[in-house]
């Protein structure tokens, strides 16, 4: 890539896409995993009458209304700044790339009303209706994945575009929807969001174990999130394998920046950690022939190298330096997590119960964290491998950025705004917390835009109706 | 096609004045309703009001941002090049307005109480005025075709102030004739008064300021205000009527009928707006069928639309219904 006459903006507009893409992708597990999570503990509660798990579910309820709103506003961020920050893009291809997003306004419509129902619902809806009010959550949170990936997956393989002196003059929706990346992402992503909503909300009660709190609701919170993660991990695994031999055959450009292969050849080593330098591989472990085998199953598969690319679209070093060690972390992190899992899955085939050492929960405690750096690294792996491509083949990310405006100056409000947001969000789940153990069982707190702690509060596990 | 696929972007436009406006005004009122204790009260109803609904109402906002950029793109770019300013203001108003809305009921201090308060309150007046200036300046031409028009004066402008302030009045009006009628409908009885009376100035605000904006609008847009005086003055008359109307009931017409008229007062108001600049996109240079994407792309918008209306119109009706119920019984 070519800095000199880079457009003053893209620096900025690329920082400020990555950061506020990068607050986004965090919430999105919750809305559509922490809720699947959500209904389940619930159903065990009207089911078996375990009060334990109902209470779970409607503390859940109410972690899941702030990062909803959390969500909520932060995505229509990131809609404005399609517009406001490659006008390139949405101008030229918005008459294709624009139809999966009106797919997904429509999964967001019934996410938001029914998120609200099911939470306002507690103690208004009889419990197995109410329970049902909540059913369509994660099904519009799987369907606005799905959506948003297909945009992503069209910009990584475009397809079902006629172009005309460079304007859009045939779109084939389905061709766009469902295009060559659609299904490996949009799974990849889907998984990924079961991965760290159950890490992230296993770690929260998995810390509380190793503080002493034992008791049966903090098993079954522990086991209903840590559960969940364990079994997508595997199938993560899997599919991200799937997915890297999609890339190695259809995304090349990417793929030899995931493995920072310079020359195309045979044989080619998998190179573990390491940074690229004046063209050059630095610092890295080579494994013998291990990208050859992982790719193609045999030493003598070929491997395209970033000699490959013409000059004038080749990504700098220190891109693929970023999309190497992004993707040795990524794979890492979850290799970690698959372990962990397997750790946990065994213990229970064996003994029907929690794994009780205290080395376990210390690793399930960090398994959070571990689950969300994994996340943002396979997201760098896509979005910076994809440069200096914004639409590959079709659109350079030099020419969809806006040339008005003073991005800097957004950029460092955004910021400001989103650092203040983040802390307080931090801040009130704790203290919901805090609130929590200090009521003990059935709590009547303030909580943000749920019923108000006027309204009435009686088990639901009794099958009265209501309003 | 082009036409239909504008239609539906109207109709967004529409709802998302009636129900996204609503909750913007109701931030204008906690704005003005006084210090801690003295505000209780109308800040409590604003709660029970906007708490479920809000994220339901403010998903129109993103349905016309795609419809938008998916059946004009090129005018979308434009309209985003040229007023980015307001633009990002009403991007962060939005952030901020969710945020402190969602966090001052979970803090416990009064202070960081009052600050997320503020943050909602003030982002709510800010996010309105933001977009009426962003109205203002595509109705009277200020957007050029390919985008890029003056960052500052394509807004600061006598027709964009003036739609800007008209936006905030009319959802403050919304608000308090909605506010009224929830309060009424929860025998609040001091809170019907309480957004009673702001009801009533709300609506000489709003009735004032549309007439100095045909006078604005004259001198600045004839064009449009010609297609204004000729083409929507029915609209201009039911939106009187209705408005007068809606004062006259305030106190004693049910409150199911009080929001039906203070909508229609509101909602035709605003479809004068597109009314009066068919068959134009952005001013009166670019028109709707030169902006439009390739039929191939608006068939299936025009689908999806479909769909969306007959999925999600049930589920506004039952959160809808659901959400007034629960009321009736909370009081």
């Amino acid at each position: 890539m070519v800095f000199h006459d880079d457009p003053s903006q893209l620096l900025p507009a690329r920082e400020q896409m990555a950061f506020t893409l990068g607050f986004h992708i965090i919430i999105v597990p919750f809305g559509v995993a922490f809720t699947f999570m959500m209904l389940v503990a619930n159903y065990r509660g009207l089911r078996r009458g375990d009060d334990d798990a109902l209470l779970l579910a409607r503390r859940w309820s109410k972690v899941s209304a702030v990062l909803f709103a959390v969500g909520a506003v932060s995505g229509t961020v990131l809609s404005f700044e399609l517009g406001l920050l490659w006008p390139g893009l949405m101008g030229r291809f918005g008459a294709a790339y624009g139809l999966p997003f009106a797919v997904e306004g429509v999964f967001f419509f019934l996410e938001a009303i029914f998120v609200a129902i099911y939470i306002y619902g507690w103690d208004r809806l009889r419990p197995w209706p109410h329970f049902w009010s909540g059913v369509p959550v994660p099904l519009a949170g799987l369907g606005g994945t799905a959506s948003v990936v297909a945009a992503n997956g069209w910009m990584n393989r475009p397809g079902g575009v006629t172009l005309d002196h460079g304007r859009v003059v045939d779109v084939r929706p389905m061709e766009v929807y469902f295009n060559g990346a659609f299904w490996y992402e949009a799974l990849h992503m889907f998984l990924a969001a079961y991965v760290v909503a159950g890490f992230v909300v296993g770690s929260v009660y998995a810390r509380g174990m190793l503080k002493g709190r034992t008791d049966s609701y903090h098993r079954r919170g522990f086991l209903i999130a840590f559960t969940t993660a364990a079994v997508a991990m595997p199938l993560e695994i899997y599919v991200g394998d799937v997915a890297a031999r999609e890339v190695f055959h259809h995304e090349p450009a990417k793929f030899a920046a995931i493995e920072m292969t310079t020359k195309t050849a045979t044989h080619v080593p998998e190179v573990v950690g390491g940074v690229l330098v004046d063209g050059r591989v630095r610092y890295g472990v080579p494994i013998p022939a291990g990208a050859s085998l992982l790719s193609g199953s045999r030493p003598s598969t070929r491997i395209r190298g970033l000699d490959a690319i013409p000059a004038a679209v080749r990504p700098a070093d220190r891109i693929v330096t970023t999309v190497h060690l992004a993707f040795d972390v990524m794979v890492g992190a979850g290799f970690a997590l698959l372990a962990l899992a397997g750790w946990y899955g065994f213990v229970w085939v064996r003994r029907r119960q929690l794994p009780r050492n205290r080395l376990f929960l210390r690793c399930a405690s960090v398994a959070g964290v571990v689950s969300v750096i994994a996340l943002e690294c396979g997201w760098v792996v896509t979005e910076v491998g994809r440069q200096p491509w914004t639409v590959v083949g079709l659109l350079q990310t030099d020419q969809a950025v806006t040339r008005a405006g003073q991005v800097w100056v957004f950029f460092t409000a955004t910021l400001l705004i989103y650092v203040a947001i983040g802390t307080a969000t931090v801040a009130i789940l704790r203290a919901m917390a805090r609130s929590w153990r200090v009521s003990g069982g059935r709590d009547a707190s303030n909580i943000p835009y749920g019923p108000s702690a006027r309204s009435p509060v009686r088990s639901s596990t009794g099958g009265k109706g209501s309003a | 096609m082009a036409h239909a696929a504008a239609a539906g972007l109207v109709a967004g436009l529409l709802a998302y004045a009636a129900f996204g406006g609503a909750d913007f005004g109701a931030g204008f009122w906690d704005l003005t309703a006084g210090g801690a204790e003295a505000g209780r009260q109308p800040r409590a109803r604003i709660d029970a009001s906007l708490g479920p609904v809000w994220e339901a109402n403010h998903t129109w906002l993103i349905y016309c941002l795609v419809v938008m950029w998916t059946a004009f793109p090129a005018a979308f770019a434009a309209v985003m090049t040229t007023l980015y300013l307001p633009l990002g203001v009403a991007a962060l108003g939005i952030v901020l307005r969710g945020s402190g809305f969602a966090f001052r009921k979970a803090v416990w201090r009064t202070s960081q109480a009052r600050l997320s308060g503020i943050a909602f309150a003030l982002s709510s007046v800010l996010t309105p005025l933001a977009f009426g200036t962003v109205a203002g300046a595509i109705a009277s031409g200020r957007v050029p075709a390919r985008g890029y028009g003056p960052p500052f004066s394509s807004w600061l402008n006598p027709s964009s102030v003036m739609s800007g302030l008209l936006a905030v009045a009319v959802c403050a009006y919304l608000a308090a004739a909605f506010l009224t009628a929830d309060a009424h409908a929860a025998h609040e009885t001091e809170l019907v008064d309480w957004f009673g009376r702001r009801a009533r100035v709300a609506a000489v605000v709003t009735g004032a300021l549309s007439i100095v904006g045909l006078v604005v609008a004259r001198a600045d847009a004839p064009l449009l205000f010609d297609h204004l005086v000729h083409r929507a003055w029915p609209l201009a008359f039911c939106s009187v009527a209705a408005g007068v109307a809606a004062l006259l009931l305030l106190r004693r017409a049910s409150p199911r009928l009080m929001r039906v008229v203070s909508w229609v007062a509101v909602t035709t108001l605003v479809l004068a707006w597109p009314v009066a600049q068919a068959p134009y996109l952005l001013g009166t240079h670019t028109t709707i069928s030169s902006a439009a994407a390739p039929q191939t792309s608006l068939v299936p918008l025009a689908i999806i639309i479909v769909i969306a209306g007959a999925v999600i119109t049930p589920s506004f009706a039952l959160l809808y219904v659901l959400q007034q119920r629960s009321q009736l019984h909370e009081g």
